[in-house]
């Protein structure tokens, strides 16, 4: 474990990596030397592990909400399944536009499962990775949405979706169209406008994921640091950052939804 | 904090529980609301309707009320007017009756009446004959005045 402040603090912010080192081969890194040296062909598995379970813990409760569904008067579990769904339902009523079955579902799944994912940050910051190192895991960072890869996952995800319905609304003609001759309708202008379209194509996918990753990842660092205080400090500051939380967590997970929606609408509006 | 395979890892997770969502959990939740939505529905229908028939109803019991009342007084004052005949013609034949019967009554009393005063009439000939006798303390021979005693009694 760490000793200094500084070491702490890196020991905290270090993902478990399992991956492909030039000399060692497939191992589980113990430094951040031998991160850096695997590389792209690594694997964070706490990232991968905490969110692959918080998304089996939405679904597996929807799933039982829905296998158990009455149209009768609903149970605790459906109701929460039922309150989850109409919220959702409302917002991608009022922002999306067009017909697709995969929106609300889609939006659905992000919101529940980032405010899962969220959520692991009121985990006291020592827990988990003092589990982890009992085990001998030299690292353990559990919360997915503050690792980059995890937000950058579900955006790239986004990202190609909003690729896809472009393409598949607009034509391929159409979408290129778009891109060359807006905001600017003249031929002149078109290697400006495609810079302007492109750059704001591009935006969509790294605002979603930057968004959430910079906020649950600044809300980390300020547990960790406030874990290295003396212990009788801790307290005082400790319970009014996780309070603060109640609102980050699900706001950070309605953004995310909110603006999938959004874009997704932009995807299947056509101009022409 | 660098970029690598757990990105692809996380994008196919992703991409999956998306599907899992939209086949197994999307559709059975959101049929069953909408079928709860229907059912509500049909049952504030049934329920306005059922609160239509009965302002109906009660309408109609009213309406019914109102009528047999009337019914009811028309019986009523006929009937009183059936009693009071009834009772005029009692007493008319009770008048009648009761006359009759004093007529009769007053026919028999006069044969009374008559009867009794030739009853009379016949006594005051025996008292008449007896006290003359006793004034003329002699025999009278009854059939030589019997004429004249009848004659007498007639008289009274």
């Amino acid at each position: 474990m760490a000793n200094t402040p500084s070491e702490y603090i890196q020991h905290h912010l270090q993902n478990l990596v399992y991956g492909e080192h030039p000399e060692k081969g497939w191992i589980l890194a113990q430094t951040p030397e031998e991160v850096a040296q695997m590389g792209f062909w690594a694997v964070h598995v706490d990232t991968m592990g905490w969110s692959v379970f918080m998304g089996l813990i939405f679904l597996g409760l929807f799933r039982l909400a829905a296998n158990k569904a009455t149209t009768g008067i609903p149970g605790g579990l459906q109701n929460m399944a039922e309150m989850a769904i109409e919220f959702v339902q409302g917002i991608v009523k009022d922002t999306f536009h067009g017909r697709n079955a995969l929106v609300a579902p889609l939006a659905l799944t992000i919101f529940v499962w980032v405010l899962l994912m969220n959520s692991l940050k009121w985990i006291p910051v020592d827990y988990i990775p003092g589990l982890a190192s009992l085990l001998g895991l030299p690292y353990f960072k559990i919360v997915p949405t503050a690792d980059p890869n995890g937000t950058f996952g579900i955006a790239l995800g986004v990202f190609i979706l909003i690729i896809f319905y472009s393409i598949k609304v607009k034509g391929l003609g159409g979408f290129t169209k778009e891109l060359s001759f807006t905001p600017f309708n003249h031929w002149a202008l078109i290697p400006f406008n495609l810079f302007l379209e492109i750059i704001g194509l591009l935006t969509k996918p790294l605002s979603l994921a930057l968004r959430l990753f910079g906020n649950m990842y600044a809300g980390e660092v300020v547990f960790i640091l406030i874990a290295l205080l003396p212990f009788y400090l801790q307290f005082g500051l400790n319970v009014p950052w996780a309070i603060f939380h109640i609102l980050v967590i699900p706001l950070q997970a309605f953004i995310f939804m909110v603006l999938t929606v959004v874009y997704l609408s932009a995807a299947h509006e056509d101009h022409h | 904090m660098n970029i690598n395979l757990t990105l692809i890892g996380q994008t196919i997770a992703f991409a999956i529980f998306v599907w899992f969502c939209m086949k197994f959990v999307w559709p059975p939740l959101t049929s069953a609301m909408q079928e709860r939505q229907k059912k509500i529905a049909e049952g504030l229908d049934a329920a306005g309707r059922a609160e239509r028939d009965l302002h109906l109803a009660q309408e109609r019991a009213a309406q019914l009320l109102r009528e047999s009342k009337e019914q009811a007084s028309a019986i009523i004052d006929r009937a009183n007017k059936t009693a009071n005949s009834i009772v005029e013609e009692a007493k008319t034949q009770a008048r009648t009756e009761g006359e009759k019967l004093i007529a009769a009554a007053k026919v028999e009393i006069d044969l009374e009446v008559n009867r009794a005063k030739d009853q009379l009439r016949a006594q005051v000939a025996v008292l008449a004959v007896v006290g003359a006798e006793k004034i003329l303390e002699s025999s009278i021979d009854g059939a030589a005045h019997n004429e004249l005693v009848a004659k007498l009694a007639s008289q009274l």
